[in-house]
């Protein structure tokens, strides 16, 4: 193990889901700044982890009938719990489930107000499995991983299943629908506390007539689809006051427009809010605790030099991204395990140290409703309860008992991996911990991991012990309160 | 919700930990500090409750005039009577099984619960409803400091949640409650089967140590440690047979899993109960919709659970009590729905409940001027502050020191429904 393993294991557990042993040796390679920077200047490398799905040797995938991503939520599910595993631009998988989870919509709603292909494909479709080149949400968030934050947010006051989600398509001039100003306010950019009441019922006023269109008939599912729609006839051209600056000369008033012209409001109103302030302050605290550490709030100094890229660069998450991952607070040693994992990161990080041929992400999905975390499923709009809410007695159970299902799976594997490695129960131990990166066991936690290999019978390291006790070990050690950080 | 929420962090995992029963006391400890003492079941019904759609004043002529597809006309509802001001009221049709429970007196229905400049973020508005604090809402529910009342050391399953993740008003600093959406998949998995005893046994042992200087850690470890504490006792609720059939939905099968925990009297005394879909800004269609479908999930689980309890003699010691976040806009939208509103209806049950109508309706006038509502006359002004109902629960019910736990006096203004 290369001296500068355990910064990049750092790294590529943050910036990504962790990583394989072979990843491991990749990255330390090109070294420190080499890494970050292909991490984030991910289009230079080839987006070929789809073709992947199915082929021997990587984790494999179960679907009733033909894999169906773009048309079945639970193949969805999968090909993008595949994509955190296998893919070689992890950090943009990983900030399409940091803005999965700060514009958090559900499939259920979606689902219920159109049918379950349509919901999928709001959702997760890929625009070339669709003949209209559809693109769901979730291609979205990853084409917009690192891009501009203004623009990601007009993209998603248009995208279909986020209008479906809240409500947009009865926002109407003579009864406007405040769902979506309210929410793009108090959760998409500055946070409760810097509007006010009166603010949402003129942002409500603002994406009147921004709805959806059905091309073709409601229930062909093979060709009909819903499109983004400005409805000229349905959108309130009066004037529309705030209590905070619209435009950069300082005027809070929206102007009367011609309907035809109106869909400029919604433009100018997401303009204002990409601009504002508390929202470079808000990201960048939100980018801190996923990025750096849920034990530590950020200093104001880090979190006025985030923000203060933010507006420099034109709302550029790629550069506000690399700031933070050169950043001294981000590499410091103190930082390593000072973030609570998410259910699926936890799962994709255990299936990548593990190893997971032959393992279906199908038998990944119960397990994650039990930790709390289903994809596309967050509880509401604000998105999953993290840090210590992931950690209830059912949830640490359910972590638990993946544990379980993935390593008596992997048993053979594992057991084969093990052989010669083993001559006393400390040297498997140790082989195991450079694999699987837990944060340091205590000297009693430790002791605990070596009496387990040593209880029942005498250690001989021979295979017929390492067939029960290496699964055994691995069990307890994906199932420890030292594995649930990275 | 606010960033402070996410970052709350337990103060007390060392007391905690230390403070916390060894299994083989367990039993023992769970007699002493809960079996056969009075318990209290809390349903939260998520995403800010229609009340003028559960209890409508079916009388007043803006209910209909500023609902027109929504307002439960008077021939439909269930008419339980006037309040103190002579309003009529009704239940929703489909809450016939609530009043029955009215009708044999144990059903309180307290109108106008909220408090002033009421949130209208579902999560703010949560997190104030769970630390009963308008103005911080950082730390502890109001639930949470119950529990950290009772003298150490606690019995881990003092408290039980239903809901997948735990609540803001659960959340406390000495006592980590177990999520326990479904008994029979609470249990320990084993790698290898043959070595099984010895895994569950080690990670038992893993879990125990509280690593040093690293809270963090020690917390996620309390967690495990509260998981193995309960596992036995939680398995022996799977087994329950009730004496009523109870509808097959989320709801009324947590409701169940509680009835088989207060019936096998494994000591808990406060449960987690709660049920969504309620934030109707399209499409509520009262009465054969969306809201319908609301009010049959809650009456049909709720009188399953009543009966259940009934038939074993267990609902004398039980009180429910019910609410939501906050109520909602008068005006129905555009979208045949409801904005968020401000004040709401809560609701309590149980043998020792005194039942009846707590509390005036709102005059639905849309006058800027009317005393009963706020907003310029769109939303329902509160009458009850909420804090005085947790109060009355705190000290007649729960026999705790309200003062200390809603770190103020609310007692005055509680409704006598105890």
């Amino acid at each position: 193990m290369a001296s500068d393993d355990p910064l990049i294991q750092h790294v590529l557990r943050r910036a990504g889901f962790g990583a394989s042993a072979a990843e491991v040796e990749y990255y330390s390679q090109r070294g420190l700044s080499r890494t970050i920077n292909e991490l984030v200047d991910f289009t230079q490398i080839a987006d070929d982890v789809d073709a992947k799905i199915g082929t021997p040797g990587y984790t494999g995938t179960t679907s009733n009938g033909p894999f169906s991503p773009s048309t079945v939520i639970n193949d969805a599910r999968q090909r993008w719990l595949f994509r955190m595993v296998h893919s070689r631009r992890p950090l943009q998988e990983k900030m399409a489930l940091f803005w999965h989870n700060h514009f958090a919509t559900a499939y259920s709603k979606v689902a219920g107000n159109t049918f379950s292909i349509d919901a999928t494909r709001m959702m997760a479709a890929k625009p070339s499995e669709h003949p209209a080149q559809l693109r769901g949400q979730l291609e979205l968030f990853r084409d917009f991983a690192l891009g501009s934050f203004r623009d990601l947010l007009v993209e998603v006051a248009r995208d279909p299943a986020m209008i479906v989600w809240l409500d947009g398509r009865t926002n109407i001039r003579t009864r406007p629908q405040e769902n979506f100003a309210r929410e793009i306010m108090e959760l998409f950019t500055m946070g409760v506390g810097h509007f006010t009441e009166a603010d949402v019922y003129a942002g409500a006023r603002v994406f009147t007539g921004w709805n959806l269109q059905r091309v073709g008939a409601v229930r062909d599912y093979a060709n009909g689809y819903y499109r983004f729609q400005y409805n000229a006839n349905q959108h309130d051209t009066a004037a529309k006051e705030f209590s905070f600056p619209i435009y950069r000369d300082g005027s809070q008033t929206i102007p009367a427009r011609s309907a035809a012209a109106g869909m400029q409001d919604g433009i100018d109103f997401i303009d204002a809010l990409a601009r504002h302030p508390e929202t470079a302050r808000r990201l960048a605290r939100r980018l801190w605790s996923f990025f750096v550490s849920e034990l530590r709030p950020p200093e104001d100094l880090v979190v006025n030099r985030l923000a203060n890229i933010y507006l420099q660069s034109g709302y550029n998450m790629a550069e506000v991204v690399r700031t933070l991952l050169f950043s001294r607070e981000f590499l410091a040693a103190t930082s390593y395990f000072s973030r609570y994992a998410w259910p699926v990161e936890f799962v994709a990080r255990a299936l990548k140290e593990v190893g997971s041929r032959g393992f279906s992400l199908a038998s990944a999905l119960n397990p994650l409703l039990n930790m709390g975390q289903q994809l596309f499923e967050p509880p509401d709009v604000n998105g999953w309860d993290l840090g210590q809410s992931w950690f209830s007695t059912g949830a640490m159970l359910a972590r638990m008992n993946f544990a379980a299902t993935l390593t008596s799976n992997q048993r053979n594997n594992i057991a084969q991996a093990a052989r010669g490695q083993a001559p006393t129960p400390e040297a498997l131990l140790s082989f195991y911990l450079d694999k699987l990166t837990p944060a340091k066991y205590d000297r009693g936690a430790y002791d605990d991991l070596i009496g387990y290999l040593q209880a029942g019978q005498t250690w001989t390291g021979a295979d017929a012990q390492l067939a029960i006790k290496a699964p055994g070990l691995l069990h307890l050690i994906i199932g420890s309160s030292e594995y649930q950080f990275i | 919700m606010t960033v402070t929420r996410r970052d709350f962090v337990r103060g007390g995992v060392a007391a905690f930990s230390l403070g916390f029963a060894a299994p083989r006391f367990l039993c023992d400890l769970a007699l002493a500090q809960g079996a056969g003492s009075r318990n209290l079941v809390v349903i939260y019904l998520s995403g800010g409750n229609d009340s003028l759609s559960m209890l409508a004043p079916y009388t007043d002529p803006f209910y209909a005039s500023r609902r027109p597809t929504l307002a439960v006309p008077a021939g439909q509802v269930l008419q339980i009577g006037t309040d103190s001001s002579g309003i009529a009221l009704g239940l929703h049709p489909r809450l016939t099984g609530l009043r029955t429970i009215f009708n044999q007196g144990q059903l309180a229905l307290i109108q106008r619960t909220g408090y002033q400049n009421s949130s209208r973020s579902h999560f703010q508005g949560t997190d104030i409803w769970s630390t009963a604090s308008p103005n911080s809402t950082q730390g502890p529910g109001w639930l949470g400091r119950y529990l950290d009342s009772i003298p150490a050391p606690v019995d881990p399953l003092a408290a039980w949640n239903t809901a997948g993740q735990t609540p803001h008003s659960l959340q406390a600093n000495l006592v980590s409650v177990p999520a326990i959406p479904s008994p029979s998949r609470y249990a320990f998995m084993s790698a290898t089967g043959v070595d099984g005893p010895n895994e569950r046994a080690f990670a038992t042992r893993i879990a125990s140590h509280v690593p040093v200087n690293r809270p963090h850690l020690a917390f996620v470890n309390s967690t495990a440690q509260a998981a193995f504490a309960t596992l036995d006792r939680v398995s022996s609720v799977s087994t329950y047979a009730p004496s009523v059939q109870y509808p097959n939905n989320g709801f009324a099968l947590a409701l169940r899993a509680v009835a088989g925990v207060l019936s096998r009297g494994i000591g808990t005394r406060v449960f987690w109960v709660q049920t969504g879909g309620y934030d109707t800004h399209a499409g509520q269609n009262t009465l054969d919709g969306t809201y319908a479908t609301l009010m049959a999930t809650l009456n049909d689980g709720l009188i399953a659970f009543y009966n259940d309890l009934r038939n074993q003699g267990l609902l004398s010691q039980t009180l429910i009590l019910q609410f939501s976040e906050f109520g909602r806009r008068i005006q129905e939208n555009g979208s045949f729905g409801t904005d968020h509103g401000a004040a709401s209806v809560m609701m309590a049950i149980g043998g020792q409940v005194r039942g009846g109508i707590y509390g005036s309706a709102p005059s639905l006038g849309p006058d800027p001027q009317n005393p009963t509502l706020e907003n310029n006359g769109n939303d329902v002004r509160h009458q009850t502050d909420f804090r005085s109902v947790y109060a009355k629960v705190i000290d007649g019910w729960l026999g705790a020191d309200s003062t200390k736990i809603l770190a103020g006096d609310f007692r005055g203004g509680a409704p006598d429904i105890l």
